[in-house]
């Protein structure tokens, strides 16, 4: 009972970040089962095909604002690599 | 991709072209039409650089402010080859906070080097003016199809300032799946830093030295001052609060990712990130006060955080086309074992005004929880801790961007576009009892700064 309880503390401890995580990989995984079912012809990528629409539209933008942000804060990468680089942080 | 068939321009490009293919002892590729069948467009791209420019002006309020050169040149080759070239040239100056706490009274610090000195005045956060650096960044990144729909990257990053070296490589395969509406990656990078910092490597919580050269010139060379007795023996009492001159950090980063077109206007992207860091992870310019029980600061001392350093986030991104507007929104959660958890919100909305030009609004919000070692101060009735900072950029804190970018196509086909956001942190008191006069000055002061940025590509 005891090791159950000292669980359960850790638990509630970390709930929010718990759900979060739990629900991100829920979608994640629910997102690769079903995606097959998913996605367009090649005929149907006008849109797709836009610059605008690339995930990176902008790589300079990116990695400018990639250098302030890991310089100004405690997180960095998620997108891409988080790693060294300067000796700003 | 950009397969509009652009006019070359004038001379820039043709010079950048030479110089680029000079520097990597080839010329520039001519498409061979006769034996191949590949469409006009992608004959045009594999004879021609691409360029993307830009110049970024960072500045905050009363502290640091940075300018940002930036140039990358693409190329692609026959087969889908890409290589890209990124140069990137900055430059700090200004005052970064010390994480020493403000005070009721004009208080005095040395210098990193430990020539000289500055002053604080009373009530106001002290701030190290001596920062200033120049820094030389260097990419290179080579793309390319490795098997059908497998695609492999490669790439090597060196960047070296006054005071630092960074060399990393990194490495990325990416399969693609399901009529390539699904893609799978996984990527590997690992960075090797040197860090050999103006005055040297302070041993953890060492008592901040006096100065044992009254000379403001930081860079000064004059070390056979007149009173080179005061001078040796303050030199030396300096020395016995350095650990070494130079110290290192290696970063190694695993991510995977996950890519899905949803429909045909809209596509996601999950990504889950792993990265440790090992080796000196302090910053050498930073310290903490030591209060009495009035909240007075009787002695600095230099921070201590632990050697190693494990982060993992998850990052999701969705993209989706209206009739004419983009929106991109994206949030990132990540955690590590300094007990700093952080939440991150980016959206851009990208609405055409015509047909060559567009405006993006631009909006993110993040937060992040403090490290389980940071604290605002360290008070003499309690024991030195093993570990402590006092570096707002690892405590508590909320901060947003509000942006603008407008953009444009010229008549040759080129892009030119303009960026403006502001940036506000709002450090916050993660539950700390000030003492005395500590009650009495802002200890978790707001930062403001300013982003302006004009980007080419050509």
């Amino acid at each position: 009972m005891k090791i159950f309880e000292v669980k359960k503390n850790y638990f509630n401890a970390d709930l929010p970040s718990q759900i979060i995580k739990c629900s991100l990989l829920s979608a994640a995984i629910i997102l690769a089962s079903g995606c097959s079912s998913l996605g367009v012809q090649p005929w149907e990528r006008d849109l797709l095909a836009k610059e605008e629409m690339a995930l990176t539209s902008s790589a300079i933008d990116s990695a400018l604002d990639d250098h302030i942000y890991f310089s100004k804060e405690a997180s960095s990468g998620g997108k891409g690599f988080g790693g060294g680089g300067c000796g700003c942080n | 991709m950009q397969l509009t068939h652009k006019k070359a321009p004038i001379n820039i490009k043709a010079a950048l072209t030479i110089a680029t293919s000079a520097l990597l002892g080839t010329l520039p590729v001519i498409a061979n039409a006769a034996d191949d069948t590949t469409t006009p467009a992608k004959a045009q791209q594999e004879s021609s650089w691409d360029f993307e420019s830009a110049f970024l002006y960072y500045s905050e309020s009363d502290r640091v402010s940075a300018a940002e050169a930036v140039i990358s040149a693409q190329k692609t080759f026959e087969n889908e080859e890409v290589l890209n070239l990124k140069l990137t040239i900055d430059s700090l100056t200004g005052a970064s906070a010390t994480g020493a706490a403000a005070q009721p009274n004009v208080q005095t610090f040395t210098r990193p080097s430990g020539k000289g000195s500055y002053q604080t005045q009373a009530g106001k956060i002290p701030l190290d003016d001596t920062f200033k650096d120049t820094r030389v960044q260097l990419n290179a990144q080579w793309t390319q199809p490795l098997a059908e729909n497998y695609t492999g990257s490669a790439g090597v990053h060196i960047s070296k300032e006054y005071d630092y070296l960074s060399l990393g490589v990194n490495g990325n395969l990416a399969y693609d799946f399901n009529n390539k509406n699904s893609t799978f990656s996984v990527g590997l990078s690992y960075f090797q830093d040197t860090f050999e910092p103006e005055g040297g490597i302070p041993l953890a919580f060492a008592s901040m030295p006096s100065a044992y050269d009254d000379d403001d010139d930081e860079y000064g060379n004059d070390e056979e001052g007149e009173d080179e007795t005061v001078n040796s023996a303050g030199k030396a009492a300096f020395n016995a609060t350095r650990r070494t001159d130079s110290d290192d950090k290696t970063t190694a980063d695993i991510m995977f990712g996950f890519t899905q077109v949803i429909n045909r206007r809209m596509i996601t992207q999950f990504n889950y990130s792993y990265s440790k860091v090992d080796g000196y992870l302090n910053d050498p310019f930073k310290m903490l006060s030591l209060v009495n029980s009035e909240g007075i600061a009787q002695d600095y001392l230099y921070e201590n955080r632990p050697d190693s350093r494990v982060k993992q986030s998850i990052f999701a991104q969705t993209k989706y086309h209206f009739e004419q507007n983009v929106i991109d929104i994206s949030y990132r959660y990540m955690w590590d074992d300094w007990a700093i958890d952080s939440h991150t919100i980016d959206s851009r909305l990208r609405i055409p005004l015509s047909r060559n030009s567009y405006i993006e609004p631009h909006f993110r919000f993040y937060q992040q929880s403090a490290a389980d070692f940071y604290q605002p101060f360290l008070a003499q009735s309690n024991a030195i801790p093993e570990f402590a900072s006092a570096d707002y950029r690892i405590g508590e804190m909320s901060a947003y961007t509000l942006g603008v970018k407008y953009g444009m196509k010229l008549s040759d086909g080129n892009d030119l576009s303009f960026r403006l956001e502001y940036y506000r942190q709002e450090p916050k008191n993660p539950g700390f009892q000030a003492p005395g006069a500590l009650a009495d000055v802002d200890l978790y002061e707001s930062v403001d700064a300013i982003i302006a940025q004009v980007s080419y590509s050509f």
